[in-house]
């Protein structure tokens, strides 16, 4: 085998994923013509569904604010070359910490306190989810992978002992919390707009978003313009030269795993505070793991994984009114169709990465001669 | 003309080969000619395109032009598999062994002969036996590669290139891992496959195993071939004038050291392994300020971990360390930060291992270890203009090639590369440094610039802790010379005393100098 040339890094970025998502495109277009729908329709509908209808666009980034965080869960390991499986129990478990303050808290202050702790706690009780993942890697060498599928198990376990016990609504047989009074919960911004007399369609898109939106900005800054950005690359890069450099390794891996968990967390102020204003059973509901296909398919860029985080938000919401709109697609076939994007942008995410490179490689190749005889 | 006559088909026929890496022509119209049955030396600076005409040869690049021929005959290669039914056969610098596999099973690998191994493991004995009579290759069968020394490990790799048929054999770097011992058997064999028909390409920087070995040399220099010499007929002074494109110092003019008070010092040191072996055992020494003392033995025997327990990097047991007056022992040890931050600096044995980030910047790697320092940031931030102006201090100061501090690190050439690690390391000025392997994949002009630098270092009071494999540097650097065998010292000798034959006898652990 003749090893393809490198990749140029734009190619990479915008062209590799995009011929992904078209080929996953494709294939789900079959699906739909097998099933005797017409393709073109139903992409004008997910598209009507997820942008345009009144209150589809919030839905949309509701959507892609999970999914923003899951993220970058995975992408601030992997920077530092963890892979972290673990962000659906470092969601659910942030989800705990949110609740326990906005239900305890929330009915003697006031929302502008309430919420910023809430936030906080739910960071910080994902970053323990991860921290401790972490700490068994770096300082006693249990796999990073392992650890992190064990504590999404052993988060869930503890969630569904906790919601259907301590935390438990009284007088009720439901699993979840009482809901949290209104200084707890995460303002939606349909609210904030229509008292700035915007007209906008409700939807649970809310503050959250903007909160997913500057944690990508200090992803960025976190990585690349700080000291302990530089040294999570380095661990990442070349754990032997961090060493030799005097970079403390596993320290570096601990707190990479505990921002990870932290963003992950995070994603409880989206779903518990904003949305759901209780805590409830199973809440996560896999945004975690979409988090992997999400930081594959943005390459742990935050404007790749924005995009990737947009694109499965559109998925979600598009795929729901597809649904809604066509007889013979159910919501089996929308899950069939998002698992086709993550199976080929995330999992496959390398497959045409050789053959573009080649192509690309041989480009200037047929030019040379030209040049040559002129 | 006559021995085109004897030999009209040359082994292999290169005409204006040329390959670009998007701006960079690594090759610029080659063209070179091996006669059958030769040894071709091909010598050059690192970056001068040697690797890239060789993997060329080998199928692993396609030329963006240019015409080759193999055996009087116009190939084509599109893979290394094209390469070896043409009967190339190649042996690179970092062997492709299974490491937890025996000889025989890494021999066989690719010719198992059907699902049962019985049949291919009977052959490939036979063949194993076959080269041991013909070209004196004896290697034990059922050995382990991962317990073999290097020198075998190449031979083996060597066998599997000649059992695939290979009448061209392209060796890259061969003796860079080897004991003068292991380099000397090496010439053996490649002198015993000529005499069989085998052509040779040698790629080296050595120039005096051009001398020794080689039948025609070829220099090569900017991605062109600069010039075609008999061996017999040149002088490596004219070589490396060739390589380099401008006369060079092929031994360091060293002036009478003046040392001062002992800032590091050994005591004792004894380390095991993280398996438990024992890598050091009673190491005792101590080096003053305004010397250069080294280190000799044949690599891997406890030099490594004696350079990575001074730096910090490694735990010990027994013993210990004294660095500008503080002792360091097991139960009192300090990080590689802290001995840093102590201005003691170390440029590591292993460049791409520990020295650098392949994939960083070059100016991500001028801070390398020294990210912390107030210079390159302030409080949780980094500098980034300060950290390029210091890149781009260090490179024109060290006469790193391309000057380009946002260029990725493994782009450069090894002698880049290894400068930039020194310029790193020795722009702090540091009272004590430690130095492994400086000049290990380096071009010659490289070497002189690298060893003028730490000659200048001593001078001005440094303390330098020198390792290396190349024992004419040991001898042409160091003031005083510790040689060590088995993790223990043979002997501390004055360079004054030690001959290539003393040192390399107390290499091998045969003679036991009297320490002075």
């Amino acid at each position: 085998m003749t090893p393809a040339p490198p990749l140029p890094r734009w190619a990479d970025i915008f062209v590799l994923p995009l011929i992904n998502l078209m080929v996953a495109l494709a294939v789900c277009g079959l699906i739909v013509l097998a099933l005797g729908e017409n393709p073109i329709v139903a992409i004008q509908v997910m598209i009507k569904g997820a942008f345009i209808y009144p209150g589809s666009l919030g839905y949309t980034l509701y959507y892609t604010t999970n999914f923003i965080f899951t993220g970058l869960a995975v992408a601030v390991a992997a920077q530092a070359m963890m892979f972290n499986i673990g962000g659906e129990g470092q969601a659910y478990i942030g989800g705990l910490g949110a609740g326990l303050v906005a239900l305890w808290l929330a009915p003697m202050a006031p929302l502008v306190l309430v919420i910023p702790v809430a936030v906080m706690a739910a960071a910080l009780f994902g970053a323990v989810w991860g921290l401790i993942p972490g700490y068994l890697q770096a300082y006693r060498g249990s796999h990073i992978v392992i650890t992190t599928i064990m504590f999404n198990f052993i988060a869930s376990a503890i969630m569904v002992w906790l919601l259907a016990g301590a935390l438990m609504q009284p007088g009720q047989q439901s699993p979840h919390t009482a809901q949290f009074v209104v200084s707890g919960q995460m303002p939606k911004l349909h609210d904030m707009l229509n008292a700035l007399s915007f007209n906008v369609a409700a939807s649970p898109l809310n503050l959250s978003f903007l909160l997913a939106l500057a944690a990508l900005l200090g992803f960025w800054i976190l990585i690349w313009k700080t000291r302990i950005g530089y040294e999570i690359r380095a661990v990442g890069q070349n754990p032997k030269a961090a060493h030799y450099a005097g970079i403390n390794v596993p320290l570096v891996i601990v707190f990479a795993l505990g921002v990870s968990g932290a963003c992950a967390g995070l994603m409880a102020t989206n779903e518990i505070l904003g949305v759901q204003h209780r805590v409830v059973l199973n809440f996560t509901s896999g945004y975690g793991f979409a988090g992997i296909a999400i930081a594959l398919m943005g390459r742990n860029h935050p404007i790749g994984i924005f995009f990737a985080s947009l694109l499965f938000g559109a998925l979600y919401q598009g795929g729901a009114e597809l649904d809604f709109e066509f007889q013979s697609i159910t919501r089996e076939i929308v899950l069939l169709i998002q698992g086709m994007i993550v199976l080929f942008s995330g999992a496959l995410a390398y497959m045409f990465s050789a053959p573009l490179a080649r192509l690309l490689a041989r480009l200037p190749v047929r030019s040379k001669p030209a040049e040559g005889e002129a | 003309m006559q021995t085109d006559k004897i030999n009209p088909a040359p082994a292999i026929e290169l005409i204006d080969i040329c390959k670009s890496f998007g701006p960079v022509q690594a090759n610029r119209g080659v063209t070179l000619r091996v006669e059958a049955g030769t040894i071709h030396g091909i010598v050059g600076e690192n970056g001068a395109g040697k690797s890239t005409l060789m993997n060329i040869l080998y199928g692993l690049y396609q030329a963006d032009s240019g015409e080759m021929h193999v055996a009087g005959e116009q190939v084509s290669l599109r893979s290394s598999a094209d390469a070896i039914s043409l009967g190339i056969g190649m042996v690179h610098q970092h062997f492709m062994l299974v490491s937890n596999m025996t000889v025989l099973e890494n021999v066989m690998l690719g010719s198992e002969g059907g699902s049962l191994l019985r049949a291919g493991k009977c052959e490939t004995l036979n063949t194993l036996q076959q080269l041991a009579d013909d070209y004196g290759m004896e290697v034990d069968p059922d050995a382990v590669i991962a317990d073999l020394p290097v020198g075998i490990r190449q031979r083996v790799e060597i066998i599997k290139a000649i059992k695939g048929g290979a009448r061209i054999l392209i060796l890259d770097e061969p003796t860079g891992v080897l004991t003068p011992g292991e380099a000397d058997k090496l010439f053996e064999v490649l002198k015993a496959l000529k005499h069989n028909g085998v052509t040779v390409l040698l790629i080296t920087h050595k120039l005096d195993e051009i001398m020794a070995i080689t039948d025609a040399v070829s220099v090569m220099r900017h991605g062109e071939v600069v010039g075609h010499r008999h061996t017999v007929q040149t002088s490596p002074a004219e070589l490396a004038r060739l390589m380099v494109g401008r006369d060079v110092l092929l031994s360091v003019d060293r002036g009478q050291a003046s040392p001062g008070e002992v800032l590091l010092g050994v005591t004792g040191l004894a380390c095991t392994s993280s398996r438990g072996r024992q890598v050091l055992s009673d190491i005792s020494f101590d080096v003053r300020a305004g010397e250069i003392f080294g280190i000799a033995g044949v690599s891997g025997n406890g030099q490594t971990e004696l350079l990575e327990v001074i730096a910090g990097m490694r735990k010990f047991e027994q013993g210990s360390v004294s660095l500008l007056g503080e002792t360091i022992t097991a139960s009192a040890p300090k990080t590689p930060a802290q001995i840093r931050d102590m201005r003691i600096a170390h440029i590591p044995e292993d460049r791409h291992q520990f020295g650098l980030i392949l994939s960083f910047d070059a100016k991500g790697n001028a801070i390398l270890g020294y990210h912390r320092s107030a210079d390159y940031g302030s409080g949780y931030f980094l500098d980034e203009a300060a950290v390029a102006a210091h890149c781009n201090k260090l490179m024109s100061d060290h006469d790193v090639r391309p000057g380009n501090p946002a260029l990725l690190a493994r782009n450069f050439s090894g002698g880049n590369q290894q400068k930039l690690v020194i310029a790193r390391e020795t722009d702090t000025d540091p009272k004590i440094l430690i130095v492994g392997q400086p000049t290990r994949g380096v071009d010659v002009g490289a070497i002189e610039f690298i060893h003028k630098q730490l000659l200048a270092l001593r001078d001005a009071g440094c303390a330098i802790l020198l390792v290396s494999a190349e024992l004419d540097e040991i001898i042409g650097l160091s003031d005083r010379i510790m040689v060590m065998n088995g993790g223990r010292q043979m002997g501390i000798l004055d360079s004054a005393d030690a001959g290539r034959d003393r040192l390399g006898t107390m290499m091998a652990g045969i003679a036991q100098a009297v320490p002075s």
